[in-house]
């Protein structure tokens, strides 16, 4: 098996000139994606029997919730990566995913609760997947905080790489935890629109949303990674370079 | 095992020398659990209710509270950078200073609470249970602080982050502890929650040193 | 589709919880695509600067 793609995605000028290549890519599909989701989602599907237009939430609250648990196994990956092959690429990359990891976190809250309040009466009832969300948006925190109090990089890195790490290992006990403790209060969960019902025109705009909010955060993470790689380079031949022929 | 050992009596000695720190999250505990009835109503039928909640509560507070100790103290005199670099086995040094932690804080507050817990209306046929329950909490809870600790040792405003990063992992041994007490408590089985704690604490037993002793390596270089 | 604009918009009734949520949702898509490029822009400025240093040093 050859592993030099491997070790080349390692190389900071490289990983630069990649993202710079992809960014417009996965922006304009992104945009293709979601635009196309939502037509379909808002216009298209016919409204829910028991929720009427309300359900039409899940078309941003779904995504949020699968971008912000896919963004914490990204940050918690490339913090693996980074740990045991010591790639700063890899650290930089955990680095991007934090503050939009917490902000999709929080977005599937915010819609979460707007979504809860018309079908459950309030706005919060410990609802196993919300409360699971808000332990994730405390762990990205946590996250965010420990980066933030060490000035090494260095350091930071590693220390904060270990700490998604356990978050990581803690976050399918937690969901479990979570699900059991709510299951034996038989709380509503109103949230239960089971794919396997969900006729064609309700279930294609939601995956169109999905792979929309997926390229969006790779759209990003090549902009943001550019940012976050520059400023540990700064110092060095290929940045200079690259800076004077921009 | 005789590092263990040594480290181990070190550490039990030195919190006996300090009387004070050591009985600080004990007295704590009382404190809090005392608060509630106050708080809320003197009749036990109602407090029996939220016993489990009170109880795991404070002894997650009071085990906090005196997490901070547990590296930083040697940190600051330097003893710490001693012990990591003349160590032969780094996970049996952390399971040395999380035996004396627990030894010092996790066991007395287990031991504790049936009688705190009798002033919230637990029967004494589920002091046994309610024991057990806690003493496997707060074994999970010396293990994930010290792990915590460790990534907050050089850090700015640390102790309060430390509060931060170990709260969430303390999640599912909350949830898992108080249910497996609250079902001991109203004389149920509670046999399902204690093996889903039992498991939790395994793993933190299994996972937590060696996640420990490779942050401690960083945060000491 | 729906029969008309105003049907459209009061979604059926539903409209003050669908229409924050799209407005959160879209608009944290919105803000962490500028934030990311303007951090990008710093970021950039930041090197040029530190390139200029290091020239008038040389």
């Amino acid at each position: 098996m050859d592993f030099t793609w491997f070790h080349r995605l390692g190389s900071p000028p490289y990983i630069y000139r990649l993202s710079e290549r992809l960014a417009p890519w996965f922006g304009w599909s992104a945009a293709v994606l979601i635009a196309s989701g939502l037509y379909g989602g808002l216009l298209l599907a016919p409204p829910d029997y028991q929720q009427g237009e309300g359900f039409r939430i899940i078309y941003v609250h779904a995504p949020s919730a699968w971008l912000s648990l896919m963004v914490y196994s990204c940050m918690a990956t490339a913090a693996a990566v980074g740990l045991i092959w010591r790639m700063k690429v890899a650290h930089a990359v955990a680095a991007s995913c934090a503050g939009v990891g917490a902000a999709f976190t929080a977005v599937s809250l915010i819609t979460g609760m707007l979504w809860g309040k018309p079908m459950w009466g309030t706005y919060w009832v410990w609802d196993p997947r919300l409360t699971a969300q808000l332990i994730l948006l405390f762990l990205f925190f946590g996250y965010m905080a420990l980066r933030a109090s060490y000035d090494d990089t260095s350091r930071a890195d590693r220390l904060s790489a270990w700490l998604a790490v356990i978050g990581m290992v803690n976050v399918p006990i937690v969901r479990f935890s979570v699900e059991w403790w709510n299951s034996l209060h038989q709380s509503p969960s109103v949230m239960k629109l089971a794919r396997a019902s969900m006729p064609a025109s309700m279930l294609v705009p939601l995956l169109l949303m999905l792979a929309g909010f997926t390229v969006f955060f790779l759209a990003f993470l090549s902009v943001r990674l550019r940012a976050e790689v520059l400023r540990r380079e700064k110092h060095s031949a290929w940045v200079r370079e690259t800076v004077a022929n921009a | 095992m005789r590092h263990f050992r040594l480290l181990l009596t070190r550490d039990l000695r030195l919190a006996v020398r300090r009387p004070g720190q050591t009985l600080l999250p004990i007295g704590f505990f009382a404190m809090v659990t005392a608060l509630f009835p106050l708080a809320l109503s003197p009749r036990l039928e109602e407090l029996r209710a939220i016993a489990p909640g009170v109880l795991w509560v404070g002894a997650l507070l009071a085990a906090l509270l005196s997490l901070d100790h547990l590296l930083r103290d040697d940190a600051a005199d330097g003893t710490l950078e001693q012990l990591v670099a003349g160590s032969e086995s780094l996970v049996s040094l952390v399971l040395a200073k999380v035996a004396a932690h627990w030894l010092m804080t996790g066991l007395p507050l287990a031991l504790l609470a049936p009688l705190l817990g009798a002033g919230l209306g637990v029967p004494v046929a589920a002091m046994p249970g309610v024991i057990m329950a806690l003493v496997l909490g707060t074994v999970c809870l010396s293990l994930l602080g010290a792990a915590a600790a460790a990534l907050t040792l050089g850090a700015r405003r640390g102790g309060i982050l430390l509060t931060l990063l170990t709260l969430p992992l303390a999640v599912p041994v909350v949830i898992f502890g108080a249910r497996a007490t609250k079902l001991t408590i109203e004389g149920g089985s509670a046999a399902g929650a204690f093996y889903l704690l039992a498991a939790v604490a395994v793993l933190t037993l299994t996972l937590a040193p060696l996640a420990t002793a490779a942050v401690l390596r960083i945060a000491v270089e | 589709m729906p029969d008309s604009m105003s049907a459209f918009f009061a979604m059926g009734g539903y409209a003050q919880y669908v229409w924050p949520s799209y407005v959160v949702a879209l608009g944290a898509i919105a803000l962490t695509s500028w934030s990311a490029r303007s951090v990008l822009r710093a970021a950039l400025a930041e090197a040029r600067r530190a390139a200029v240093d290091g020239s008038e040093d040389a």
